[in-house]
């Protein structure tokens, strides 16, 4: 799991939860994997990315490269930014571990690098 | 299979599914490779988006998700794949990982869990959904019976999808999704009338029993 697909979970499904974001991660096995470096992919994808959210998951999974507070459009052009931006969203990959709803506390397994949002019937 | 020799994108690779595979997930059929070629035939289309976010819903294999990547080769977009079927999803992603594509799966309930987050952003969104018409207490398994299993007039789970479409594509995102005649493609049109957009039929094919049809939904342009 790459932290841009953890920026798109919620775990809102669970009975009684509000938002349940952003999931805390649990890191198991973290690996880097490389990825081709598109600055226009990074650029297009920012405004829809939860920028604390990224952040926080960054340092939960040992990365904390400087992701600045926050990201405004005149900082776009620079492209040393633009890399760790990249390689937090795309190159961090959680293969094992879990997540966790910030307010229930329940768990959600990663195993091989997919995260299992599944819930048992008793709980939606 | 009956991709036409004109195409002129490879068929994603699945020389890496056992049968073994096919006991827990939905080998890919007609349905799935016409799906493909609808893909191929709006692929201007689908280029001139500039898709940053798609979605694969009860993606089984990840073919349909894995061609779509591949199609879109030349323009990187996230690729979201979701499964209520866990096997399915772990599958999935070696299908990519075979085609040197990079697919992200989820295992859960259709889009559970990604609709907050996703509302409005998806541009690409795939389903190819338990369409087949079975007596409806076959619908709600979380293994192979949920690729196919679709209650009356295979459309429990097609209607529970379909409501959410509104909320999860963006302004200009296409909607593309398999159904067969017995699902009343006419009805469906209606429905989705109401909900603002426009339905066209973009390939129709029988097979055996089945006359499948690729269905592409888009906003009603004002």
């Amino acid at each position: 799991m790459k932290l841009l697909t953890h920026n798109f979970l919620t775990s809102n499904i669970i009975k009684g939860v509000k938002n349940g974001y952003p999931l805390s991660i649990l890191p198991g096995k973290v690996e880097m994997k490389e990825v081709d470096f598109n600055p226009e992919f990074i650029t297009r994808m920012l405004p829809k990315i939860e920028w604390s959210a990224l952040q926080k998951a960054a340092k939960e999974c040992g990365f904390e490269e400087g992701l600045p507070d926050t990201v405004g459009e005149e900082q776009l052009g620079d492209t040393d930014l633009l890399k760790r931006v990249h390689k937090a969203l795309l190159e961090i990959e959680v293969v094992e571990g879990k997540l966790v709803c910030p307010e229930s506390g329940r768990e959600f397994p990663i195993n091989n690098g997919i995260p299992n949002m599944l819930l048992n019937e008793d709980e939606v | 299979m009956s991709l036409t020799s004109l195409s002129h994108f490879p068929t994603p690779k699945i020389s890496h599914l056992s049968t073994d595979d096919f006991k827990f997930i939905y080998e890919p059929a007609e349905d799935s490779f016409l799906l493909l070629d609808a893909l191929e035939k709006d692929c201007v289309r689908i280029e001139k988006l500039r898709p940053c976010i798609c979605l694969e819903v009860g993606c089984g294999s990840g073919i349909c998700i894995t061609f779509l990547a591949t199609i879109l080769k030349s323009w990187p977009s996230l690729y979201l794949c979701t499964d209520i079927n866990h096997k399915a999803t772990e599958i999935a992603q070696q299908t990519g990982r075979e085609n040197g594509i990079n697919i992200q799966p989820v295992t859960t309930d259709l889009v559970e869990s990604l609709d907050v987050r996703l509302k409005g952003q998806v541009d690409i969104l795939l389903f190819n959904p338990p369409y087949v018409v079975t007596p409806e207490s076959e619908v709600g398994s979380k293994g192979i019976e949920a690729a196919w299993a679709g209650g009356e007039r295979g459309r429990q789970v097609i209607d529970r999808f379909l409501t959410k479409v509104s909320d999860l594509l963006s302004e200009e995102g296409l909607f593309y999704m398999v159904v067969i005649k017995e699902n009343i493609p006419e009805e469906i049109e209606q429905m989705m009338k109401k909900e603002g957009f426009d339905m066209e039929t973009v390939l129709t094919r029988r097979s055996g029993p089945e006359l499948l049809s690729i269905l592409r939904f888009q906003r009603t342009q004002a």
